[in-house]
C-alpha cells in the first residue's frame, strides 16, 4: 500500500470510512433480500448475519457487543422475520463469540469457519423457531439447504470482509 | 494468530465501566428482542406499520432491479436455449405427449368450470380487480414465504385482499404500505386455503409446506380419495378467497393427503391481480336471503 500525503478532508473521509464501512456492509448484507426473485424456498443465506460474524471474527475490537441490536432490528425489518428475532439472536451470537474468544487461546481460518458454521446453524434454527412462534409451521428439513449454502458461502463472505477491511484501513 | 485481547479493559476505570455497560446493554437488548417477539405475537399491527414504511422506502431498489432482470433475462434465456438442445428436444417431445393428454382433461375441466360458474353466479358477481401489479421481491432468507407487491394503499389495496395471477391463486395481502404491500403466499406454512376438487367438488384444505408445494387434505373419511393430477380450486368457504380460482394440482398422494404444486408460480407471473375481499367480515348483517 502506497503511503501518500493527504489533505484534511481526505483524512476525515478515511476516518469516517473506517468507522461506518462495517456497519454499511452489514446493512447491505441484510438488503440482499431485495433481489427481484420470488423464492419458493428459503435458499438465500442470511448475508447480514454472515457479514456481522465475519467482521466480528476479523476485528474483535471493532464493535461494542450490543451492535447486534440495531443491525438485527434492521435485518428483521428487511427479512420478514418477526421483529425482535434477529435482534435477540444476533446479540446472543456476539456474546457467544465473546465467550469462545475467552476460552480459545488462538484461532485462525479453520476455527473461524467452524465458529461461523455453528453460529449460523444456531441462528437459522432460532429464526425458524421465532418464525413459527409468529404463525408459521416450518419444519427443520425446510432450512437444511439454506444452512448448507450459508456455511459453504461463509469463506467467500470472510474474504470480501478482509478485502473491505484493507480498503477501510487504507 | 492469537486474538487480540482487546476486550480486557486494563486498569482504566472508564474503560472497565464502558465494557461492563456494553454487556449490560447487550443482555437487556436481547431481552428486549424477546419482548418484541412476544408483542409481535400479541399485537402485530404496530410492527407492521414500521415494516411497511421501510418496505416502501426500499421498494425502488427491487423495482429497478426487477425491471433490469426482465430486460436482460430474456436475452440470457435465448442463448441458454441452445445448450443441450438434443436432450431438451426429447424431453419436450415426452412432455408434449403428456400435454396432449392433459389438453383433453383440460377441455373437460373447462366445461366443468363453465358449469360451476353458472352455478355460482347465483351468489356472487364477477369480482372486479382492485389493481394489477408485479411481485418485486420476497423473503428469500426467512422460513416464512412473503412477497412484496408493487402496489399499496395508494392504489386501493387493503389488508386481507386475495392476490391471484393469471394461472391461479398466489396469496393474500397481510400488510399494506403506501406504495407496497406484503403478500402471504399460499405456499407459506401459516397459510391455509379451503379448496374443492374440480370435477366432483370434494372439499379439501390446502396448507403451505414452505418449500413451494402445498399439502392437500381431503375433508372426507376414507383413504385414497385423492388422485395424481387432481386439480383444486378455491371453494370460497371462509370468505377470504373468491371461489373458482385455480390453486394446485396434486403431484403425489399418500393416504388421504396429497402434495400439490401451485398452479401459479409467483416467480414467473408477470402480473398479480389484487381482488376485493370476497365476503368482508360482517360489520353489517348481510341482507336475509329469501328461502324458496
Amino acid at each position: 500500500m502506497t503511503q501518500r500525503i493527504r489533505s484534511e478532508a481526505e483524512l476525515r473521509a478515511a476516518r469516517l470510512r473506517g468507522q461506518i464501512l462495517p456497519v454499511l456492509t452489514t446493512l447491505a448484507g441484510s438488503c440482499m433480500v431485495l433481489i427481484p426473485h420470488v423464492a419458493t424456498m428459503p435458499m438465500l443465506p442470511p448475508f447480514g448475519f454472515l457479514m456481522l460474524i465475519a467482521w466480528r471474527l476479523l476485528r474483535p475490537e471493532l464493535w461494542p457487543v450490543w451492535i447486534g441490536l440495531p443491525l438485527g432490528l434492521f435485518d428483521d425489518l428487511m427479512s420478514g422475520q418477526p421483529i425482535g428475532s434477529a435482534m435477540m439472536l444476533w446479540t446472543l451470537a456476539l456474546l457467544a463469540i465473546d465467550v469462545i474468544d475467552q476460552r480459545l487461546v488462538w484461532r485462525d481460518y479453520w476455527q473461524d469457519w467452524l465458529i461461523a458454521a455453528g453460529l449460523t446453524i444456531a441462528m437459522l434454527l432460532g429464526g425458524l423457531v421465532t418464525a413459527n412462534m409468529a404463525g408459521g409451521e416450518g419444519h427443520i428439513v425446510l432450512i437444511m439447504p439454506q444452512m448448507l449454502i450459508s456455511i459453504l458461502i461463509y469463506p467467500a463472505v470472510a474474504r470480501v470482509c478482509a478485502l473491505l477491511d484493507r480498503w477501510r484501513l487504507s | 494468530m492469537a486474538p487480540p485481547k482487546n476486550r480486557r479493559a486494563g486498569f482504566s476505570r472508564r474503560a472497565q465501566y464502558g465494557l461492563f455497560a456494553s454487556y449490560v446493554i447487550a443482555l437487556l437488548g436481547a431481552l428486549l428482542g424477546l419482548l418484541l417477539l412476544a408483542t409481535s405475537f400479541v399485537d402485530p399491527a404496530g410492527h407492521n406499520a414500521i415494516r411497511a414504511a421501510l418496505t416502501d422506502l426500499t421498494s425502488p431498489i427491487s423495482r429497478v432491479l426487477s425491471a433490469a432482470v426482465r430486460g436482460t433475462g430474456s436475452g440470457g434465456a435465448a442463448v441458454s436455449e441452445y445448450f443441450d438442445a438434443g436432450s431438451k428436444n426429447a424431453a419436450l417431445r415426452a412432455e408434449l405427449d403428456v400435454a396432449r393428454r392433459r389438453l383433453v382433461a383440460a377441455r373437460a375441466t373447462e366445461y366443468e368450470n363453465a358449469r360451476l360458474r353458472r352455478l355460482l353466479k347465483i351468489q356472487e358477481g364477477d369480482p372486479a380487480t382492485v389493481v394489477s401489479a408485479r411481485l418485486i421481491s420476497s423473503t428469500a432468507s426467512s422460513s416464512r414465504r412473503f412477497a412484496i407487491l408493487d402496489a399499496g394503499a395508494a392504489s386501493g389495496v387493503l389488508d386481507g385482499q386475495p392476490v391471484r395471477g393469471p394461472d391461479g391463486l398466489i396469496g393474500r395481502v397481510v400488510e399494506v404500505g403506501q406504495i407496497t404491500a406484503r403478500v402471504l403466499l399460499i405456499t407459506d406454512t401459516g397459510n391455509v386455503v379451503p379448496v374443492i376438487r374440480l370435477g366432483d367438488g370434494l372439499p379439501a384444505i390446502a396448507a403451505g409446506k414452505g418449500d413451494g408445494t402445498l399439502e392437500i387434505r381431503a375433508l372426507t373419511s376414507g383413504n385414497n380419495v385423492l388422485r395424481r393430477g387432481d386439480i383444486f380450486i378455491t371453494s370460497g368457504t371462509g370468505g377470504v378467497y373468491p371461489p373458482k380460482i385455480p390453486v394446485a394440482v396434486a403431484i403425489t398422494t399418500s393416504g388421504d393427503a396429497a402434495v400439490g404444486k401451485p398452479l401459479a408460480d409467483p416467480a414467473r407471473a408477470d402480473y398479480a391481480l389484487v381482488q376485493p375481499i370476497f365476503q368482508p367480515l360482517a360489520a353489517i348483517a348481510p341482507p336475509p336471503v329469501a328461502a324458496e
